[in-house]
């Protein structure tokens, strides 16, 4: 009974997020703006990348790098979709009380609305992946794929983002626009460190040793690997986690989304805690 | 005594200007944020180019863009949704029956929005440079000056007009200001020499002030530079940049006229949750 009550919450939810993503505009424009976004995200390191090496995008490198930013969207996207959703139910429409008071799970709404950012998320994903492999020779052959790498990794690494969301979902609570820019920050480094486009060798020791510490830096090779396994074994030089087995790279996501299960769900109990405590449900800021 | 009719106004541009002015320092960690989140894009793009081992110029490119990025985005999120947010909280009447020109209020807005936004680009710029060991030429001090100040105008001008016309948007100003992001870093070049899209992409790009305005600096900053990657000359682009300044000035004043009497017969100035 109580499955099926959220499972209820959950679709509604996910209807909600979807009627706000995308009722704004006739279905044309919202497919134009779903696909001009992404691929325009993309074509800067595209034209980065030909402005230096004078057209020549058919190398491990360029693959790897198209491939890393195509799924970083997900890390943005969700991270910023689950903090979205409490700042835009708060501050903009006003209804998170409503949605506060109404007898379902908070969290089940939550996750509701961010699956339909995920979903989103991924037709764009899709198209970026398409338009390189179509137009710019992105190395992926779909005969070549090691899904049992690649299916674990992407559902790990997605849950342990979703999850983080929820921390910074709490952040939220509490703060004015720090939650924006804490979620911004949060995402920008990790496009700095977890060789999201680059190498993580590239990058100081120092950060190196940061990198080696942040789940997404795993996610991202795991991701690589299961889907253009060809390609990382070409890439010439070692992306940091080359010596890794597949094994010992899925090990460390695995564990560390069991590590933020925990870390995000207490931050955002005493987020919840505190804003019910200070009055911060229903707390406008003009933000 | 009363004041005269351009007393009053310039009151209303200080008025308006004075809480972006006063608000870039009254939260200090939102001065953290806005300054530390532009780098890290940078860096990434920064360390790409080491990685691929571009020119040392390169760096200074994507710094110069980077920098550039924090007015964009105060023209498409303090500039252009201001009067759409302002309708959505409720202040966009209190405006409209002020005895004031429009014009000053999207003034104000525009002076206080650059003050803010040049501290936090000028950080941006001057840790970046540290950063990476950037080395930019002033041989060209007053062009410099007359590039940024030509470009700030027109820049701010757009915004002003963009202002205008978000005024009778609902949720689309929202995703309009997200879709005129990533696509306009691409068309402006911020981080790679916009003559790499092509001459007739750029010229169309052209349109956009900080497109021509940042290529202008480059060749600039860097004296060498601007036979290979610049996309016209520096003199031909500050008369561009001169002609886009009183075009978006003068567009400005239309379109908040245009769509200030629009709203008013639709009924739609002050509804808000759309």
């Amino acid at each position: 009974m109580a499955v099926s009550h959220d499972l209820r919450t959950f679709k509604n939810a996910a209807w909600l997020g979807w009627q706000m993503e995308a009722n704004w505009t006739d279905p044309f424009v919202f497919a134009t703006y779903s696909i001009v976004k992404p691929l325009a995200g993309s074509l800067i390191l595209v034209f980065m990348y030909i402005v230096i090496t004078g057209g020549e995008t058919q190398t491990p490198f360029f693959s790897y790098m198209f491939i890393g930013n195509a799924f970083y969207m997900f890390v943005a996207e969700v991270l910023f979709g689950v903090t979205w959703v409490i700042h835009d139910d708060r501050e903009h429409y006003m209804t998170l009380k409503q949605v506060y008071i109404a007898p379902i799970k908070f969290y089940t709404y939550v996750f509701g609305r961010a699956a339909i950012k995920i979903a989103i998320t991924t037709v764009g994903v899709l198209i970026t992946l398409a338009f390189g492999v179509i137009w710019l020779g992105v190395e992926i052959d779909l005969g070549a794929v090691d899904w049992l790498v690649f299916i674990p990794a992407l559902l790990i690494g997605l849950l342990t983002i979703l999850i983080m969301g929820l921390a910074l979902g709490g952040v939220t609570f509490l703060t004015a626009k720090h939650g924006m820019g804490i979620n911004e920050g949060i995402a920008g480094v990790f496009y700095v460190l977890s060789g999201v486009i680059f190498p993580i060798t590239v990058l100081p020791g120092w950060a190196q040793t940061i990198s080696h510490l942040l789940p997404v830096t795993y996610w991202m090779e795991a991701l690589r690997r299961g889907l253009s396994p060809d390609l990382m074994a070409s890439l010439p030089g070692s992306t940091g986690l080359s010596d890794f087995s597949n094994l010992e790279i899925l090990l460390p996501l695995a564990l560390s989304t069991v590590a933020f299960l925990f870390i995000s769900t207490a931050i955002f109990r005493y987020a919840d805690r505190t804003a019910r405590r200070k009055g911060k449900i229903d707390w406008t800021t003009s933000y | 005594m009363t004041d005269t009719w351009l007393v009053t106004n310039l009151r209303a541009i200080r008025g308006r200007a004075y809480p972006r002015v006063i608000g870039s320092k009254r939260e200090l960690s939102w001065l953290f944020f806005d300054i530390t989140l532009p780098l890290l894009t940078v860096s990434a793009y920064a360390y790409i180019y080491k990685y691929i081992q571009a020119p040392d110029e390169f760096v200074g490119f994507v710094i110069l863009g980077g920098a550039m990025t924090a007015f964009w985005l105060n023209i498409l999120w303090m500039m252009a949704s201001q009067l759409y947010w302002e309708k959505e909280i409720g202040n966009l009447q209190l405006y409209l029956i002020a005895p004031i020109s429009r014009m000053s209020i999207l003034a104000g807005m525009a002076v206080g929005g650059l003050f803010m936004t040049a501290i936090r680009a000028s950080a941006t710029m001057v840790i970046g440079v540290l950063l990476f060991g950037i080395v930019l030429s002033f041989a060209q001090p007053v062009m410099l000056i007359l590039i940024f100040v030509v470009t700030m105008i027109s820049l701010y001008g757009m915004g002003m007009m963009f202002a205008s016309l978000y005024l009778l948007l609902g949720r689309e100003a929202y995703h309009l200001s997200n879709l005129l992001t990533e696509p306009v870093y691409l068309a402006s070049g911020l981080y790679f020499p916009v003559k790499a899209l092509g001459f007739w992409a750029a010229a169309g790009a052209s349109i956009i002030p900080i497109t021509l305005g940042l290529d202008a600096l480059r060749q600039l900053f860097y004296p060498g530079s601007g036979a290979e990657y610049g996309f016209l000359s520096v003199n031909t682009e500050l008369a561009i940049l001169a002609v886009l300044c009183v075009a978006f000035l003068w567009l400005s004043k239309y379109s908040l006229d245009y769509m200030e009497k629009l709203g008013k017969t639709t009924g739609r100035l002050t509804l808000r949750w759309q």
